[in-house]
């Protein structure tokens, strides 16, 4: 297999946008993607878009052709496809792309993720979202997604003795992290008070718990590392990819505080890159809710089983400490646009690598990894980036 | 929008599980192939009804629901392992509150699951009560 690097980035700000269309969003972020990466649009390969639900938010399948026409690609005819596994498909998107250079199809590859939620009502987008777990077994009984992370969160704090101050203390530090990033939904500090005490969606789980609605799109371009030389100096190196699955059901599960596609997915991205996870300088990792960010730290093996938790609320994973992770603000506070959300991970991990991320900018990173996850934890994906 | 053949699932309305012959494991809602045993076990998969009996294994109150459940919001989730084994997500009902915690005996029984506006179709399925 060939190695591959990361040779441009662009994403777009996150946020409720009632002004800019689905193609508006992806525009600006492949082109600025584009144009970062010093490429012209006849070196292009093959597209890829990671994109969860655009059928159900905005009435629109066919992704591909789509994208490819409104970047300007389509002249050229070349590949362009759409890649859905609920919220993990910008990761997977990204995990495709890799395939094809690393295979030795293609030498560069554009791969996007974008989602355009806000289209839809409240109610419209909770049954949106909740097609992402399964409808025959779940949906229909009245689950939704923030109830089986709510199932989740309380055997957690049953079996481990996880409080609700430390799940507060997760949306708290992603959202200090996010004041810092330009392209953040929510650009201001919140109080673990205002979190505990903020509208239930499932109980014990919050309202200031659960990432937000959101619209944005993410691009990278991915080269082969012989190439990459031709057009950047710092290209970022994909140096280890894992991917991993459990069943769409929560029910079907050994383990409800333990998400197994995540440690399937981790182990294979490190055995690739050759690193331990003591190696990894930064980490994004998939905040749908508070108690994800505690059962990812968990199951990447940052921390020890049972002690995500207390990691949060002591800091370890604050910007500075032991192991920072989601210096972006996260999906709680960055925004989670949701086929959109594996790709930015990628940008942020860039930018930290490439020593671009400003105020929120992690000292001497040079190794970082990114966990995208699918609905309940169905499909988990993880990267492990390197700059040399 | 629900699938019409859903209706026709009897397990929605009796839990109805799959036995593998070699390993024993019941699986519920039914699985066509035994997780362990694969291949030995194609087409010799048999029918299990279950007891509806089980444990909470953790439970939440739902606020912010999915159109169809309006009426009844907030309503309870739970996971439940049945004695048998498996375990199922669904919702429990007639219930206090206070009554509810983990490793708290339940029983199924029949209920109607949702509805699709004030004069659409009626679902039907498992729901489970407190069994005192």
């Amino acid at each position: 297999m060939r190695e591959v690097a990361i040779i441009g980035t662009g994403i777009t700000k996150f946020q409720e946008f009632w002004d800019k269309s689905f193609r508006r969003l992806g525009i600006e972020a492949g082109l600025s993607a584009i144009k970062d990466s010093n490429i012209t649009g006849s070196d292009i390969d093959a597209l890829y878009i990671g994109n969860t639900s655009a059928g159900q938010f905005i009435n629109q399948e066919h992704i591909g052709p789509l994208v490819a026409e409104e970047v300007g690609l389509s002249s050229g005819h070349i590949p362009a496809t759409r890649v859905e596994g609920g919220s993990a498909a910008g990761g997977l998107a990204l995990a495709q792309a890799w395939s094809s250079i690393a295979s030795g199809m293609h030498d560069i590859v554009v791969v996007g993720g974008a989602e355009k939620m806000s289209d839809l009502s409240q109610p419209e987008i909770i049954k949106a979202e909740a097609s992402g777990a399964d409808q025959e077994w779940e949906s229909f009984f009245g689950a939704t997604m923030s109830s089986l992370w709510a199932l989740m969160a309380r055997r957690h704090m049953y079996e481990y003795g996880t409080t609700r101050e430390q799940m507060a203390s997760v949306p708290v530090k992603n959202h200090s992290n996010a004041v810092n990033n330009p392209n953040a939904q929510f650009r201001f500090p919140i109080k673990i008070e205002s979190v505990l005490n903020s509208p239930i969606e499932s109980d014990p789980l919050t309202v200031l718990e659960a990432s937000p609605v959101s619209d944005g799109a993410a691009a990278l371009v991915l080269a082969s590392v012989d190439k990459a030389s031709e057009y950047t100096s710092d290209p970022v190196i994909i140096k280890g990819i894992g991917q991993g699955t459990d069943s769409l059901a929560l029910h079907d599960r050994l383990s409800y505080t333990t998400c197994r596609a995540t440690s399937k997915a981790v182990d294979g991205a490190l055995k690739m890159s050759g690193y331990s996870i003591e190696n990894i300088d930064i980490a994004e990792v998939h905040d749908a809710y508070s108690i994800s960010e505690i059962m990812a730290i968990e199951d990447l093996g940052f921390v020890e089983k049972g002690e995500g938790g207390k990691a949060v609320e002591e800091g370890w994973t604050d910007i500075g400490d032991r192991i920072p992770v989601n210096t972006s603000g996260g999906l709680k506070a960055r925004g989670n646009p949701l086929g959109a959300t594996g790709i930015a991970q990628i940008v942020e991990i860039c930018h930290q690598l490439q020593s671009k991320a400003d105020k929120r900018q992690v000292e001497g990173a040079r190794i970082g990894l990114a966990h995208n996850m699918g609905g309940t934890g169905g499909t988990a994906v993880v990267h492990v980036l390197e700059v040399k | 929008m629900i699938p019409r053949f859903w209706r026709e699932i009897p397990s929605r309305y009796n839990l109805i599980g799959t036995k593998c012959p070699k390993c024993s494991t019941i699986f519920f809602p039914p699985k066509e192939i035994c997780k362990r045993c694969r291949r030995s076990s194609i087409d010799q998969m048999e029918k299990e009804k279950l007891s509806g009996k089980g444990t909470i294994q953790s439970f939440t109150r739902v606020h912010e629901a999915a159109n169809g459940f309006d009426e009844i919001t907030p309503y309870y989730l739970a996971l439940i392992e049945l004695d048998e084994g498996p375990t199922v997500m669904a919702q429990i009902v007639d219930c206090m509150e206070e009554e509810l915690a983990i490793g708290v005996r339940v029983k199924m029984a029949f209920r109607k699951v949702s509805q699709e506006g004030s004069s659409g179709t009626i679902h039907y399925g498992y729901k489970f009560l407190i069994d005192k």
